[in-house]
């Protein structure tokens, strides 16, 4: 699997989605350049990794979501490239117009770093196939703004056509508010596209994937996107 | 010289913060009256917070030096060898007016400046961790300081990419006036790509890098080096605006351009900005600096020399580089959006001087800017030593279950996740250990090789007792350290004290580090950075004495780590070191009977060295499987803090030679508790290496109970200790 971290200046999540890339896909990932127009070429899976790019000083991703790689990503995607965009990476996502809705701030208006447990909806997606639907999995957050938020028909649509992918739940899977740290609507905690190339989510699975330093839980969605493209192979 | 500058009258110098014999000592100096821009320039050399003019000649005093030691106070950071080629850069560092003045800012600047000391050495910071001193609870400023403060910290360490993963908080009236905050930032290096600030040959070119400059943090070193009256609202102006995104640019473009090799020397602009840094990298390199200020890229058109000089704008450096590497840096800064220009070059005359608008504006000798500046052997008085307090002679106002639950939601021991949480403790994927053990752990890279790290004072002790108070911080961190079983390395040392003008504050500040040389010393555990903030005092009332001691330890498999957390039911627990029941300056003394009485406990060195290496051996050895260290609140409060993080409970028992409170909750120092399977082996080692050991008892069940004394429910004293502060938080400011 030859992946593509994106690099938009203020990123700085970019070495541990690198890492775990190298641990679990046993391939180190091209760092690519947001001022660059084109993603290497052979390019399997698009990673847009978690950060404050620009600062986030302007709505959290919109700068970056308007940098020179991204028309390369949208055409990437367009042709059913994988795109995995993770906490900041989603937001930009969504500014980017990869996904629909928002992430607005946390609903208690602070900043949370804590391990959350995410219920895995289905399995059936390349980015969730090293999980079991309903499968309960356990990875830090570390974010200001999570809190997802969409129009009514568009959250109606969302949950139609299954593409709520992830779902802040307790640690048995129930859904709980007081389990849904950043108040996100439905406790929506990942979605994927209308193609299902696209998956955003605000938690971040490259924080645990060592055995030595704790969980292993993130595993599984690298994991699941090797198995993918062997399985293409 | 420009004419329309304000004539220099003796107010004038007055409001520059210096002392008439101190401008005597300039008019000596320079043989005339110096320009506007000059007086500038020595208020912000000459200040306390620039100077250490008042703590200098005790800091000299301080073991710096140990063959691990490769660079001791002096520098940005100090630095300290690791093995296998690296080098660990670090430093402690206060930001306490400004966090008053505007807690947001203050303390983000803090996180930021602390942060580039680091990586200007070369290094790239791999973890910070803070200690905030906070005024009572019940103050009116105390939630919204703890509110801004916090999300300063985090907003700028989050954004910057730097895991926060240790601290501590406390709360205490005579921080009413005053707030601390410390931050200390640890980077790692090549041993062999150190970065320093003396710069090297004639006529190279120094260069400005990073963000513009504004005029934001004018006098922002002066403004710290004086008390606070009933102004200090209005010295928001001196307070500088942080910006973590171009730090984070900067940090990357500074490690781009050192690993091309373009840098020769290199100094961050801190404290009194272009000033200090330039400065610096002359005197330190035997060599003149001239400036030509019209070069400074500035956020605003009309800034004078004077402003240009003494602005304290974020995210800035000053560096000498290879000429003919001068075009490849440009290309990186370029690259990373930010501002590059050549200011001045060095020159053979040891002159500062400065140019702007066709004028000069400066000239000064350059190495008695910094040399020359006063040093103050201030007299002092020593603290009166507090009589002992006898535990049997304290009338217990509540039973052992019922003050166990008041000192777990008392603010100073209660959880801090409400701070830590604010914090991202888990980027760059190497946290071992997260906030909320006895120290944080830290991978090295792939390891195995592992950092831990604390931050640790008792201010009640150094207020009883400076001598004995700085001891303990010392001996704290290295408690801390081996409990996780880590190696002492080395500390920074981050003191906090009032106005040393006034001789019982002198004696504070001589006492505590004449005890934090002693313990350094009889631990191996030299100072190798360090920072002092005076004047932390608001209409004559002093914060009680702070400081605080960063430690540094090394574990070799950091998968050895211990924590304190009981592992399983039904292991002994044991406690290492002996137990007097002291409660003078207690927790319990405090927070239960209302005063704040008495000795603090004593520090024994040699037990506590001989007690920190039984603990690590034994972690070594696997015969331990949890540790943690018995500090603030004593024994029971640190059993309880065991079984909250697991959720097992204990069955407790205390030897009858001491009273039931005073064992308890006595603050007898050198002592640790640990958990075994086999506690006959530890019990034979321990006596085998004459180290006090008694059982008290074994883990199981869902209650901590104390022999005769109500059981307590684990789940619920948890939920008492993390109420708290959320509680505390989300009440409506009064």
């Amino acid at each position: 699997m030859k992946s593509a971290v994106l690099v938009f200046p203020g990123i700085n999540r970019e070495r541990d989605m690198a890492r775990a890339l190298r641990l679990v896909a046993g391939r180190e990932p091209a760092m690519v350049w947001h001022a660059d127009a084109e993603l290497p070429a052979g390019t399997d899976v698009v990673v847009i990794p978690g950060g404050f790019s620009y600062g986030d000083y302007l709505r959290c991703g919109a700068i970056a979501a308007r940098a020179p790689i991204m028309d390369a990503v949208r055409a990437f995607a367009a042709k059913g490239g994988l795109v995995l965009a993770v906490c900041n990476g989603f937001q930009i996502a969504c500014e980017a117009g990869l996904l629909p809705g928002v992430l607005m701030r946390n609903a208690q208006l602070r900043f949370i770093c804590r391990d959350v447990y995410l219920r895995v909806e289905r399995s059936d997606t390349p980015f969730t196939r090293g999980y079991n639907a309903g499968q309960v999995i356990r990875v830090p957050v570390a974010h200001g703004e999570g809190n997802y938020i969409a129009d009514g028909e568009t959250v109606a649509r969302l949950e139609g056509e299954g593409r709520v992918i992830f779902r802040y739940s307790s640690p048995d899977g129930m859904i709980d508010p007081d389990w849904n740290h950043n108040g996100a609507m439905n406790a929506i905690g990942g979605i994927i596209n209308e193609r299902g190339n696209v998956l955003g989510m605000m938690p971040h699975p490259e924080n645990h994937v060592e055995a030595a330093l704790g969980r292993t839980d993130g595993r599984g969605l690298f994991a699941g996107l090797v198995d993918h493209f062997e399985r293409a192979a | 010289m420009i004419s329309n500058e304000p004539t220099i009258t003796p107010e004038l110098v007055a409001q520059h913060g210096l002392k008439p014999d101190e401008y005597d000592r300039v008019l000596k100096l320079i043989g005339r009256t110096p320009t506007f821009t000059e007086l500038g320039i020595f208020s912000a050399m000459w200040n306390e917070h620039c100077s250490y003019k008042s703590s200098k000649i005790h800091l000299r005093t301080l073991p710096t030096k140990a063959p691990w030691v490769i660079q001791g106070p002096g520098e940005n950071a100090g630095v300290i060898d690791i093995g296998d080629g690296l080098a660990v850069v670090f430093k402690m560092e206060s930001h306490n007016h400004p966090s008053y003045i505007e807690p947001y800012q203050g303390a983000a600047t803090g996180v930021g400046g602390i942060l580039r000391d680091v990586f200007t050495m070369g290094a790239r910071p791999i973890a910070c961790l803070n200690a905030l001193s906070f005024g009572d609870p019940k103050h009116p400023r105390t939630r919204a300081l703890v509110a801004g403060v916090v999300a300063g910290i985090g907003g700028y360490g989050n954004s910057f990419g730097v895991p926060t993963v240790g601290g501590e908080v406390r709360f205490h009236r005579r921080y009413d006036g005053n707030c601390l905050v410390n931050a200390m930032a640890v980077g790692l290096a090549d041993v062999d790509k150190i970065f320093y600030s003396a710069a090297s040959g004639v006529g190279m070119p120094i260069v400005y890098l990073g963000s513009k400059t504004g005029r934001d943090g004018i006098h922002g070193a002066s403004m710290a080096s004086a008390e606070f009256g009933a102004d200090a609202e209005e010295k928001r102006p001196t307070v500088q605006v942080g910006d973590p995104f171009s730090e984070k640019l900067l940090l990357e473009a500074c490690l781009e351009i050192m690993a091309k090799g373009c840098v020769i020397a290199i100094q961050d602009m801190g404290a009194a900005g272009l000033t200090c840094s330039a400065v610096e990298m002359g005197a330190k390199g035997d060599l003149g600096v001239t400036l030509d200020l019209d070069n400074v890229p500035c956020r605003e058109t009309g800034m004078s020399a004077y402003e240009m000089m003494l602005s304290e704008s974020q995210e800035r450096m000053l560096m000498v580089l290879k000429p003919e590497k001068g075009k490849e840096a440009e290309a990186v800064f370029r690259k990373w959006g930010l501002d590059f220009a050549v200011v001045g070059e060095t020159t053979p005359t040891k002159r500062f001087l400065l140019r702007h608008g066709g004028a000069a504006m400066a000239d000064l000798p350059i190495k008695e800017l910094g040399d020359d500046a006063p040093v103050y052997d201030r007299p002092f008085t020593e603290t009166l030593a507090k009589p002992a307090i006898d535990a049997a002679s304290i009338r217990p106002p509540l039973g052992i279950a019922g003050s166990l639950e008041k000192l777990l939601g008392s603010p100073d021991l209660c959880s801090k996740r409400w701070v830590f949480e604010q914090y991202d403790h888990v980027i760059l994927g190497n946290t071992v250990q997260r906030p909320g053990g006895d120290a944080a752990v830290v991978r090295v890279n792939e390891g195995p090789k592992a950092l831990a790290l604390t931050a640790d004072v008792t201010p009640r002790y150094c207020e009883a007792d400076p001598f004995e108070g700085g001891k303990q911080a010392v001996a704290e961190a290295w408690r801390n350290l081996s409990a996780v079983g880590a190696r002492p390395l080395a500390l920074t040392d981050n003191l906090n004290f009032g106005n040393p003008e006034r001789p019982e504050i002198m004696g504070q500040l001589v006492g505590a580090v004449r005890g934090i040389g002693e313990a350094a010393r009889s631990l191996d555990f030299p100072i190798v950075s360090g920072n002092v903030s005076l004047y932390n005092e608001t209409n004559g009332q002093a914060i009680l004495p702070t400081p605080t001691i960063g430690g540094v330890g090394l574990l070799d498999d950091f998968t050895a780590s211990m924590t304190l957390a009981f592992k399983a039911e039904g292991e002994s627990i044991l406690l290492i070191g002996e137990s007097k029941g002291w409660l003078g300056q207690s927790l319990y003394l405090r927070e239960l009977c209302g005063r704040e009485e008495g000795a603090p406990p004593p520090v024994d060195l040699a037990a506590e060295r001989r007690h920190g290496e039984f603990v690590r051996a034994l972690v070594r050895e696997r015969l331990v499987t949890a540790v943690h260290d018995v500090s603030d609140g004593g024994l029971l409060v640190a059993l309880a803090e065991m079984a909250m993080a697991s959720k097992i409970g204990a069955v407790l028992q205390a030897p009858s030679a001491v009273t039931a409170h005073g064992f308890w909750f006595g603050e007898d120092q050198a002592r640790y508790v640990v958990t075994a399977k086999n506690a006959r082996a530890v019990a034979q080692r321990a006596e085998a290496a004459a180290v006090p050991l008694v059982s008290i008892g074994a883990t199981g069940g869902r209650m901590l109970a104390v022999d005769g004394e109500r059981p307590l429910v684990v789940t619920e004293l948890l939920a008492r200790s993390e109420a708290w502060l959320p509680a505390y938080m989300a009440a409506s400011a009064t």
